[in-house]
């Protein structure tokens, strides 16, 4: 089955680390991805850039309603994700402990939808 | 053979076959394809086609292989019908291919431990843990487990469905977890079966069949938890503790229904074999080296039971247990307990100001036990203005209207 580890976190605590600080979860991401990617289970991920750059689009009505800043309003944002092929939740959710995410902020698991019946 | 005896045959063989193997079934089917609703809806279909079958053809030799054919015919229509675009066709071959290797097998696999492991996941909200198992591996209905755990049977159904999608849909595994994860996977099983054996305990009467009933199944479930990990001492734990609660379940009550507390309880009123089969469990359980919640409840059942019968005060070794338990699983709840224990080593006063530091937790707001303990206290202490309004407080809040006698008889009994 195909996970979605979303990565929530405080985007002021990144910002409030010394550049010693951010190297090394740096690091810790980059070995994290690299064993991801040896155990055959990435399918996709990436990190996202700051909330700043992000705009909400409705539509009602017929007319488009274009806002600046994130959906939720809430102290910890979405700031990466990724996509991981594995037998059960079990196993997601053990690559989700190991995600450096999970110790700065926390790690939401969603199984993917499977695709539709051919 | 008449239509009707046959009818009659057909039906006793299926009741039998369902009280022996339901669980078995649905645990089978669910672990191959991780859906327990499918599972179930699967195999009530075979039920149903065995009884209008098995009167006309006579009941099979092996029933519940021919059980297993027929659901695993049905799943495959259910899983076409309810969710064609979730599971492909290959797989769904794969499934049937596999079923019906295991149909041809003298003895279907026992994976009800699975099934259970699956439904107190913790990714599973933990308060339907216990219902769903009490559904998947008993066969319980949603009406009958919703009255025991005080809701409705439209919202307990809604809420079994929901954690089966659950199940379904996150790819929740139906297997027992690796030794290295077991004893923490284990305690959120062993949980769930004591929250359903506490829900059926609650009618010490035993005149509430679907409460009854309930501590019963919880008995069964615990029964073959021992049984499948004969090395868990937590599980053999968790027995020995309910076989000391069942052992005392009728001496609850005198003659005219009114509650007796345990110290006024007749120790030969309680039933020995049970008490004797709950001392061996924990004795063996002290020899698999690790200690949990589960065997110190145990072993304060045990030590209160050794107290009554021989007279001879263990009040001291009573605060230790209670110490170690509070230690491990700090809830207020034990620390009431362990403040009436304290009583009686060190006086009420002391007992009073260990109770002091709970006050603030709002969990024992509604608590009748710790209401009740602290008016007991007040009164030994002589607060007994104080001492009465936390009785009107703990009657206030009993259900059970023995209980809620006794409590107003000692509210009474306080001098003016």
């Amino acid at each position: 089955m195909q996970y979605i580890l979303m990565l929530y976190s405080e985007e002021a605590g990144w910002s409030g680390l010394t550049s010693a600080e951010q190297k090394h979860w740096m690091a810790a991401y980059q070995a994290y991805t690299e064993a991801l990617a040896k155990a055959n289970v990435l399918r996709g991920g990436s990190h996202l850039e700051s909330i700043s750059t992000a705009t909400t689009v409705r539509v009602v009505n017929g007319k488009s309603q274009v806002l600046d800043g994130p959906f939720m309003d809430s102290k910890e944002q979405l700031g990466g994700y990724f996509i991981i092929e594995v037998p059960d939740l079990d196993a997601a959710i053990s690559w989700a402990a190991r995600c450096p995410g999970a110790s700065h902020g926390v790690v939401e698991v969603r199984a993917l939808g499977a695709p539709p019946a051919p | 053979m008449s239509s009707r005896a046959g009818d009659a045959q057909a039906r006793s063989t299926a009741d039998a076959v369902a009280r022996r193997s339901y669980g078995k079934l649905v645990a089978f089917l669910a672990a191959r394809t991780r859906d327990m609703a499918a599972a179930e809806d699967a195999l009530s279909e075979a039920f149903a086609s065995a009884l209008a079958d098995w009167p006309r053809s006579g009941c099979p030799p092996n029933p519940e292989a021919w059980l297993l054919t027929v659901a695993r015919r049905k799943l495959i229509d259910v899983g076409r019908r309810r969710r064609s675009g979730e599971i492909a066709t290959a797989q769904l071959q794969l499934l049937a291919e596999g079923l019906a290797a295991a149909a041809a097998e003298p003895e279907i696999p026992d994976q009800r431990l699975a099934l259970m492991f699956a439904c107190a996941h913790p990714a599973i909200e933990a308060s339907i843990r216990a219902p769903l198992i009490l559904q998947g591996v008993l066969g319980l209905e949603a009406k009958r487990i919703s009255s025991a755990f005080l809701t409705s049977p439209a919202a307990m159904g809604k809420r079994l469905v929901r954690a089966k999608n659950k199940l379904r849909q996150a790819g929740i595994p139906f297997r027992v977890p690796e030794r290295a994860e077991l004893p923490g996977r284990l305690d959120t099983v062993l949980d769930a079966i004591y929250a359903a054996f506490t829900e059926g305990w609650a009618d010490p009467d035993g005149t509430d069949v679907v409460r009854r009933d309930l501590s019963e199944e919880a008995m069964f479930l615990a029964r073959l938890v021992s049984e499948l990990l004969p090395s868990a001492p937590e599980a053999l734990g968790l027995l020995a503790l309910m076989l000391h609660a069942e052992a005392r379940r009728r001496a609850r009550r005198n003659a005219c229904g009114e509650y007796v507390p345990l110290a006024e309880q007749d120790p030969a009123s309680w039933n020995s074999q049970m008490i004797g089969e709950a001392e061996a469990l924990l004795r063996r359980a002290s020899t698999l080296g690790s200690i949990g919640r589960y065997q110190l409840e145990a072993a304060l059942q045990s030590a209160h039971v050794h107290r009554c019968r021989t007279g001879r005060a263990n009040w001291a070794e009573v605060v230790q247990l209670y110490d170690a338990l509070f230690a491990l699983a700090g809830s207020p709840v034990v620390a009431v307990n362990r403040a009436l224990a304290i009583a009686e080593t060190h006086g009420a006063g002391t007992a009073l100001e260990a109770m002091q530091a709970l006050a603030a937790d709002v969990r024992l707001a509604e608590y009748q036990p710790y209401w009740a303990a602290r008016a007991e206290l007040l009164t030994r202490t002589g607060a007994l203005g104080e001492a009465r309004r936390a009785y009107a407080i703990a009657i206030g809040l009993e259900r059970d209207p023995a209980v809620r006698r006794f409590l107003q008889r000692r509210q009474s009994a306080l001098p003016a």
